[in-house]
């Protein structure tokens, strides 16, 4: 019976880390790390979205985490310990493909080239529509964002815009 | 194979109390708590009106406290530059507004930054919270 029992259950845990490990491959939307940080979520999504970690470079999150005190316009700041995490989480998560090499103009994921490049058809009165307010805010269009779902599949209009506003003429 | 099960388990029992851990609220204060501790310092009891005035108004900034808390702030606010859904400051809309004192603080610290250039006295803070608190259903 436990073999009966064991065997089983190697076999399922077999499967399970077969598709874990599949995962990635199948779904390129999630871009959120599969092990999240609780206190990233908890301090940076009270202001914004819990950008994926791998959108900028190490480099760029260490100036940003640098530099809390003035971030963006805000006063972001937080105490030293929860910096001291939420940076060593940053470091082991940042991007290091290709596309987030480089670290974009003042840090801004929504100046990296490959993100102009995405959004080259909107039409830019899109960034300053009331429900968008800026670029910065991925989950006015992609409804599954803060899940790390920014496949193309996903993208609903922004409250009040139509097609016909969204795309360039 | 059940090592290495029973050290999965642990990871993961460990991620979640620590997931836990952070997101526990250490509801160690209460609004009334909070507004007689910021007259004391102030040597002043908090006003409504002044309050009041002071969260509609501008600073010397582009913002007031009103520009993402909304006014009056009963109801959900949004962030002024971000978009993102803030609860309602006033607490009897709000029962998690004002009960975990690091919370207030570093939140006062980052806001009073943002909209006066500087840290909030402990009276501007009294009058604040005198005016949350009048706001009822």
């Amino acid at each position: 019976m436990t073999s009966v029992f064991s065997s089983a259950l190697r076999s399922s845990l077999a499967a399970m880390l077969a598709f874990a490990a599949l995962t990635p491959a199948l779904a390129d939307g999630n871009l959120q790390p599969r092990l999240a940080l609780p206190i990233y979520q908890q301090e940076c999504a009270a202001c914004h979205l819990a950008y994926p970690p791998g959108l900028l470079p190490a480099r760029s999150w260490t100036r940003i985490m640098n530099g809390l005190d003035k971030h963006y316009g805000s006063d972001a700041s937080l105490d030293p310990a929860d910096v001291q995490q939420i940076s060593r989480w940053l470091q082991t998560e940042a991007g290091t493909y290709k596309r987030v090499a480089e670290a974009p103009p003042e840090d801004r994921i929504t100046r990296s080239a490959w993100f102009v490049s995405k959004h080259r058809k909107l039409d830019p009165q899109v960034w300053k529509h009331a429900s968008v307010k800026s670029a910065a805010n991925c989950a006015a269009c992609h409804a599954g964002a803060d899940k790390g779902d920014f496949d193309d599949d996903g993208v609903t209009l922004p409250y009040g815009l139509s097609k016909q506003q969204f795309f360039k003429r | 194979m059940l090592t290495f099960l029973r050290r999965s388990l642990q990871i993961l029992l460990l991620t979640m109390l620590g997931g836990m851990a952070a997101h526990a609220s250490a509801a160690d204060t209460t609004p009334a708590q909070q507004l007689s501790q910021w007259s004391a310092t102030a040597g002043q009891t908090g006003r409504v009106e002044q309050g009041r005035v002071f969260f509609n108004a501008k600073h010397g900034g582009d913002w007031s406290c009103a520009s993402c808390h909304g006014s009056p702030p009963t109801q959900q606010g949004k962030h002024a530059n971000t978009g993102k859904v803030i609860k309602p400051l006033a607490p009897a809309f709000n029962p998690q507004a004002f009960t975990d004192s690091a919370r207030v603080d570093k939140w006062f610290r980052r806001n009073c930054k943002d909209v006066l250039s500087r840290e909030c006295s402990a009276i501007e803070k009294a009058d604040v919270l005198a005016y949350l608190i009048s706001l009822k259903p």
